[in-house]
């Protein structure tokens, strides 16, 4: 039997996932160059306007909440219609340290107490605001509470055996229920109006094209940290009992697998990615309030995952920025028409796409 | 006691008028001779309490009421003139007399809202002299609402009075009262009235118990009245989602529908008078049809390619509810639009024991009772009830025996819809109808259905009162937000202890 192996040539699927690879590669690169191209002269063939760099860095963020929906979704089949929350509560952590840096530039010039607060008649900063002024601690928060809700709300529900859509209505009154609660004024996160006006962050000045940069590698780092993270999880055992949990939980349960732990990790890790790209987003776009919380938002985010292809990470991307970039140049062009174009992303990809815009690349193949 | 008060005073009143036309006439007379003669006359025709004085008075203190020529009274009010009549001139004495009377006469004046005003007023005034007034007024009186502040009002003059047996029962006819203003009045008292504290402490633990027990009444029926609209809410979806097992996220836009269905049928019958105060009657089964068709439109052309995978059919429905609620903005705009209430629904009924409730929201809890009935009756009683069973327990079996299953599917999916459309009605009454009317609803509506028991309605009708109770009650200490917050949070507490609900379903067909 010892028939001599002309080198094989590399099978197909290989040579697809390395063009895969190269051309993710490339894109990385590419948007890497943007905020270079940025400080060409503005008369420049290759120079890009200030609203490009600054609306490719909000999508990168969505990129990440992205990423973080298909890891437990598309992984774990853990479909969770509250992650809007998790990317809010983020936001509103890093929301809490500009604030705080603005110090007594605001309007009233108060030396400490944000001007919604002046403004309430608050005599001192609540205790939970204590810290804040420290940007390591807020991003710690950042990160924790969001993981902290999600481990709370994950243990409660996966301990009973909450699945399927009782999970996703779940989830979605709980971002409901903040949504309700951040809009109080006295719970001390500046009611309906919310946090803006930030000044400064790291002692760049916001709204300047440094600040722009800055915050544009921060997040692409972010990204690819994400991206790193995520292929690790599912490329390892963990992974593969993942997606075993996702198609027959009860028989994964059988073979001695503890699937509610198993559960917990990835719904945790998923909301605390969520959580940071909050963080990263608030800066960048110099508000945050509380309709971030609303149920929609974090429906679109998940129709990102669906559009993109769920279960496979490329995906999340392609979803995050195809549909964002639609939405930004339907809202500029047709604004009425955009509901109807979501919606019918909706419905077109449940229906016709189950494998999303990376199933229709791959169906090309063998 | 209060009672045989007021019976002996109606017997008094109807020997009267005969005793009284003589009284009556003597005093108008009277008003023609000298000042002196005429004060007197004037306080006599206020303490009679006859409602004939008021044109009378009213004339003299405006100027208008005239001399008779021949020296022989007054010309009445009504009558023409006869020619060479002067008016009767009057005094700064009678004036004053005037005024007392005309205010005390008031009491018996034809319009009940001067009657109830001037009783008001006899009320904050609080002068024993005016106890006889009020008893020849209740006498007279017949609206209940003015008999009952007529009553407190004798028994706040009567409490002024010198005599301690009166002082007694007007504290033991104001105890028996649950009004605010008594036990204001009882409070007051206790300073003057050293020796009747024990009394009057006892009177005002009464009012106290019952003033509190009528805001426990306001209060459960405020969280009645939101627990059957989200009883109508949830009804459409305990059918969609419960029994079928289909997550319709645009279920709020069926409601939606039914609201926009019941503004065009209003639209429609403003050329036809006469039918409009039952515009909304009309409505809500044009509104089942329509939400029932859009419904079935739905089901047939999207839902049905989806069975059994639950989370492609949330995410598909939730496109088709953006669409929708797009397609409405853009056909009647984002502004909101009115559904005028019907006369009979309009104002406040005052049941026993003072309770208020608003008209339009009893309305709404008698709907939703007769929805709940119609729904079950429709699943219990007809032949596409069986049906719908049939397929629900067993698809297969059911084919076998001849039951066109997808059919049954359609239908019982319009039939859901339908109900939602019904409660768009109802809602149109006490919410604004725009575009996104439904999504407040819809996480309401699928906790509702959750908390009582997928595919139970007698869960969604427990579900739906005791969300809507709870959030009334607790919303006076937390505040509505934050009511509403800790129900949804008790909610999700409540899933951990029971995941299947409060009425989950037992054996087979729990497994489903």
């Amino acid at each position: 039997m010892s028939v001599a192996l002309a080198s094989p040539a590399p099978p197909r699927a290989a040579v697809a996932r390395n063009a895969f690879r190269w051309a993710l590669i490339g894109a990385v690169l590419l948007l890497a160059l943007l905020p270079i191209l940025n400080r060409l002269p503005a008369d420049s063939a290759l120079h890009v306007s200030d609203f490009l760099v600054s609306v490719t860095g909000k999508w990168i963020t969505y990129a990440v909440l992205a990423l973080a929906i298909d890891l437990a979704w598309g992984y774990a089949g853990i479909l969770s219609l509250g992650h809007g929350a998790f990317f809010a509560l983020g936001g509103y952590a890093i929301g809490m340290h500009l604030m705080r840096l603005i110090g007594p530039r605001g309007v009233y010039g108060h030396p400490v107490l944000p001007d919604f607060m002046v403004f309430l008649g608050y005599r001192e900063l609540p205790w939970y605001w204590l810290g804040f002024d420290h940007f390591p601690f807020a991003l710690l928060m950042a990160l924790a509470v969001p993981g902290l809700l999600a481990a709370v709300v994950g243990f409660l529900a996966f301990r009973s055996r909450i699945t399927g859509v009782y999970f996703s209505i779940i989830t979605q009154a709980m971002t409901y229920a903040l949504m309700l609660a951040f809009f109080r004024n006295d719970m001390g996160f500046g009611g309906n109006n919310g946090f803006t006006d930030f000044k400064e962050l790291l002692g760049t000045p916001l709204n300047t094209p440094n600040a722009r940069a800055m915050l544009f590698y921060a997040s692409l780092a972010a990204l690819l940290g994400a991206y790193w993270i995520c292929a690790r999880v599912v490329g390892s055992k963990l992974g593969r009992v993942l997606v075993a949990v996702r198609d027959a939980e009860s028989r994964v349960r059988f073979l001695g697998y503890d699937t509610t732990r198993i559960k917990l990790f990835v719904f945790v890790l998923s909301a605390v990615l969520a959580g940071l790209a909050g963080a990263l987003y608030v800066p960048q776009v110099g508000i945050i309030n509380p309709g971030e919380f609303s149920p929609g938002n974090s429906i679109e985010a998940v129709v990102w995952v669906a559009v993109g292809g769920r279960g496979t990470l490329v995906g999340a991307l392609l979803g995050a920025f195809s549909v964002n970039a639609l939405k930004t140049w339907l809202t500029s062009v047709a604004p009425d028409l955009w509901l109807f174009a979501l919606g019918g992303l909706f419905v077109l990809v449940t229906l016709f796409l189950p494998r999303g815009l990376v199933g229709l690349l791959r169906r090309r193949e063998p | 006691m209060a009672r045989l008060l007021s019976v002996l005073l109606v017997l008094i009143a109807s020997a009267w008028p005969a005793a009284a036309q003589d009284a009556f006439d003597a005093a108008v007379t009277g008003l023609a001779g000298g000042f002196s003669q005429q004060a007197e006359a004037v306080e006599r025709l206020g303490a009679l309490g006859d409602p004939r004085a008021v044109p009378v008075l009213r004339a003299l203190s405006e100027g208008r009421l005239l001399k008779r020529p021949d020296g022989n009274g007054v010309v009445p009010p009504a009558e023409a003139a006869p020619p060479g009549a002067e008016p009767v001139r009057v005094n700064n004495r009678v004036r004053v007399a005037l005024r007392g009377a005309l205010g005390r006469l008031q009491l018996v004046s034809p319009d009940p809202a001067e009657r109830l005003a001037a009783a008001e007023a006899v009320f904050r005034s609080r002068d024993a002299a005016n106890a006889p007034l009020l008893e020849a007024a209740l006498a007279r009186e017949s609206v209940p609402r003015i008999r009952a502040q007529m009553e407190l009002s004798l028994a706040a003059s009567r409490l002024v009075a010198a005599d301690a047996d009166a002082k007694r029962a007007a504290i033991a006819a104001l105890g028996a009262t649950a009004s605010t203003d008594a036990r204001g009045l009882l409070l007051e008292a206790r300073a003057a009235n050293p020796g009747l504290l024990a009394e009057i402490e006892a009177a005002v633990a009464a009012i106290d118990r019952r003033l509190s027990l009528r805001r426990m009444a306001e209060t459960l029926f405020q969280g009645l009245s939101l627990g059957s609209v989200l009883l109508l809410a949830a009804l459409g979806l305990a059918v969609t989602f419960g029994v079928m097992g289909v997550i319709n996220m645009a279920h709020g836009e069926m409601v939606m529908i039914g609201a926009y269905t019941a503004v065009l049928v209003q639209e429609a019958l403003r050329g036809v008078p006469a039918l409009l105060p039952w515009s909304l009657p009309l409505s809500v089964p044009a509104a089942f049809l329509v939400a029932a068709l859009v419904g079935a439109a739905i089901e047939r052309g999207l839902i049905r390619h989806l069975y059994g995978r639950p989370l492609e059919t949330l995410l598909m429905t939730f496109g088709v509810g953006m669409i929708l609620q797009q397609a409405v903005r853009s056909l009647f705009g984002a502004q909101n639009r009115e559904v005028v209430s019907p006369p009979w629904m309009q104002g406040t009924l005052t049941l026993p024991g003072g309770v208020e409730v608003t008209q339009n929201r009893l309305w709404i809890i008698v709907f939703g009772l007769a929805v709940l009935l119609a729904v079950l009756a429709a699943i219990r009683l007809t032949r596409f009830g069986l049906e719908m069973r049939a397929v629900v327990q067993n698809r297969r079996i059911a084919a076998t025996m001849g039951i066109r299953t997808g059919r049954v599917d359609a239908l019982t999916f319009a039939f859901g819809s339908g109900v939602a459309g019904m409660a768009g009605v109802a809602l149109s009454q006490i919410d604004n109808v725009s575009p996104n009317l439904g999504t407040g609803y819809i996480i309401d509506s699928f906790m509702v259905v959750v908390f009582g028991g997928v595919g139970s309605l007698a869960g969604t009708l427990v579900g739906a009162m005791t969300l809507g109770v709870v959030n009334k009650v607790l919303e006076p200490w937390a505040g509505a937000v934050l009511a509403k917050v800790a129900v949804l949070v008790a909610l999700m507490l409540f899933i951990q202890r029971r995941p299947r609900g409060l009425f989950a379903l037992r054996g087979r067909a729990a497994e489903g």
